[in-house]
C-alpha cells in the first residue's frame, strides 16, 4: 500500500539530528514496549508481514508524529484485537474481562533467550531455478497495490542491474494477508541514482533494493 | 520561537505521558490474561542494554581487518562468519557484509520501516528509525553524512543499500591507518555503531592523524 511508512525520497522532515550517546531507551515504557511487542509475536498468531502492515496502516497523521516504539504499540493493540486475545474495551479498561483466544504459546523469561538466539528465519526453498542472474537488465514494474508489498514507490518502474541471487524467501505480499509463504527467489537490484531521482541527482548515487523475483520483469 | 520550543516540548511530555499509561494498560490486561509473562520483558530488554549491542558488530569489523581469510568469509558468507564468533539470531539470521573502499562508501537504510541488524548492533538508535532518515539517505545521501560530521571526497562513490527484504547489511569501514599489529579488541574500539551503518567512519588513531 502507498502508507505513510514508504518514505525514501519524501522530503520536508528537517535534518537527522543523531542525538550524541543515545541511550537505548528515552523512556520506562519504551522498555515495556519491546517487551510487549516481542512476548506477543511469540504468541505465534501472526507473521512479521503482518505485523508490518498493521504499523503501516497506521493512519498517515498519527504514523509520522508517532515514535517508533509508539508505532509499534498502536500495531500491536490492533493486532492483538485481530485475532481475539483482547478486546478494545479491554484495552479502554486496561482490565481483563472476558476470555480471548488461546495463544500457542506464552513466552517465559527462561525461553527468551532461545526465541532470540534462534530468531525467525524466512529463507524457503523453492522448485523453479532463478529467472534472472547478475548482470542481467531489470525493469521494476509498476503498481499500486492496496495490500502489503515492499517494493517502494521511489523504485517502481525504474530500470537497474540484478547484483545479486540472494536465496528464495518468504513472499510478504501474500504471507501479510494470511494467503501463504508462496517463496520466490529475491535480488539485490541497483540502479543509477538518476534513473530513479531524475534531473538533478547526485551522480555519484547508486541505490539498491532486495526484489522479490514477481517485482521484475526482464529488459 | 522560545514559545514555540516550549510547545513543542510539551506536546512531546504529554505524548511520552500517553503512551505510558497506553503501554501500562495493554501489559496490564495481557499479564491478567495470561499472555504475556512480565519477567520474560525484564530479560528481553536486559539482553539489548547488555549483551546484544554494536560491540558484537566491531568485533566482526575488528576480525575482518586483521584476518584476510575471515574477510573473504565474511564476503562470501557473512551469517556463517559472524555466527562464529557468537553473534546469530533475531534480526540477524541473514546477514550480508559491505565493505567501503577507496572508492565506494555504503550506506544502509530502511526505508518502509526499522530493518536494521541486531544481532551485530543491538536496537537501532530513533533516528534510524525516524521519518528524516528514512526518506533522505536514498536521495540526498550526501547531506545525510553532512549532519553526522562526515564529508566524503566528491568523486567517491556512494552505495545505498534499502533492506527493503529480510537480509541484513553490516558495513565493514575501511581500516585506519597507523592500527599496524593492534590487536582485535584495540581496533574494535575504533568502530563505532554509525561507522557500521556507513553514517560514520573508522575513527583514526591519535598516531596517525
Amino acid at each position: 500500500m502507498n502508507g505513510p511508512h514508504d518514505l525514501g525520497g519524501q522530503m520536508g522532515f528537517g535534518p537527522v539530528a543523531p542525538e550524541k550517546n543515545e541511550p537505548y531507551f528515552h523512556a520506562e515504557w519504551e522498555k515495556r514496549a519491546l517487551g510487549l511487542t516481542l512476548s506477543s509475536g511469540a504468541l505465534g498468531a501472526w507473521n512479521i508481514d503482518e505485523s508490518r502492515h498493521t504499523r503501516e496502516s497506521i493512519p498517515p497523521a498519527d504514523y509520522l508524529g508517532a515514535s517508533y516504539y509508539e508505532i509499534w504499540t498502536r500495531a500491536l493493540e490492533v493486532l492483538l484485537q485481530r485475532h481475539g486475545f483482547v478486546t478494545a474495551a479491554e484495552i479502554d479498561a486496561g482490565r481483563k474481562q472476558s476470555d480471548g483466544a488461546m495463544p500457542k504459546r506464552v513466552l517465559k523469561a527462561d525461553m527468551v533467550a532461545g526465541v532470540l538466539a534462534k530468531g525467525g528465519p524466512c529463507d524457503r526453498p523453492v522448485t523453479t531455478a532463478p529467472r534472472f542472474a547478475a548482470g542481467d537488465k531489470v525493469r521494476t514494474r509498476n503498481f499500486n497495490p492496496t495490500t502489503h508489498t515492499r517494493l517502494p514507490r521511489y523504485a517502481r518502474a525504474k530500470s537497474g542491474v540484478v547484483e545479486a541471487v540472494q536465496g528464495s524467501f518468504v513472499f510478504p505480499d501474500d504471507n501479510a494477508h494470511g494467503r501463504g509463504e508462496n517463496p520466490q527467489w529475491v535480488y539485490t537490484v541497483v540502479f543509477d541514482g538518476g534513473e530513479i531521482w531524475g534531473e538533478g541527482a547526485d551522480p555519484t548515487l547508486s541505490v539498491s533494493i532486495d526484489a522479490w523475483e514477481s517485482y521484475l520483469e526482464p529488459m | 520561537m522560545h514559545d514555540d520550543d516550549h510547545d513543542h516540548h510539551h506536546h512531546h511530555d504529554n505524548r511520552y505521558t500517553d503512551m505510558q499509561a497506553r503501554v501500562r494498560a495493554l501489559e496490564t490486561v495481557l499479564t491478567e490474561k495470561g499472555l504475556i509473562d512480565p519477567a520474560a520483558i525484564v530479560v528481553i530488554v536486559e539482553t539489548y542494554e547488555t549483551k546484544v549491542g554494536p560491540r558484537n558488530g566491531a568485533r566482526v569489523v575488528a576480525k575482518a581487518w586483521s584476518d584476510l581469510e575471515f574477510a573473504d568469509w565474511l564476503r562470501q558468507d557473512a551469517t556463517a562468519a559472524i555466527a562464529s564468533l557468537g553473534y546469530a539470531g533475531r534480526q540477524g539470521e541473514h546477514m550480508r557484509a559491505v565493505f567501503n573502499t577507496d572508492d565506494t562508501h555504503n550506506l544502509v537504510v530502511c526505508t518502509l520501516c526499522s530493518c536494521y541488524p541486531w544481532s551485530v548492533l543491538g536496537l537501532p538508535p530513533v533516528w534510524y528509525k525516524a521519518p528524516a532518515y528514512r526518506s533522505r539517505a536514498v536521495i540526498d545521501p550526501r547531506g545525510v553524512l553532512a549532519e553526522f560530521g562526515v564529508t566524503l571526497p566528491e568523486s567517491k562513490k556512494i552505495r545505498v543499500w534499502d533492506s527493503t527484504a529480510e537480509l541484513r547489511y553490516l558495513v565493514v569501514p575501511e581500516r585506519p591507518n597507523g592500527t599496524d599489529g593492534w590487536s582485535d579488541e584495540r581496533l574494535a574500539d575504533l568502530v563505532s555503531r554509525d561507522a557500521m551503518i556507513g553514517t560514520g567512519l573508522a575513527a583514526v588513531p591519535e598516531n596517525a592523524r
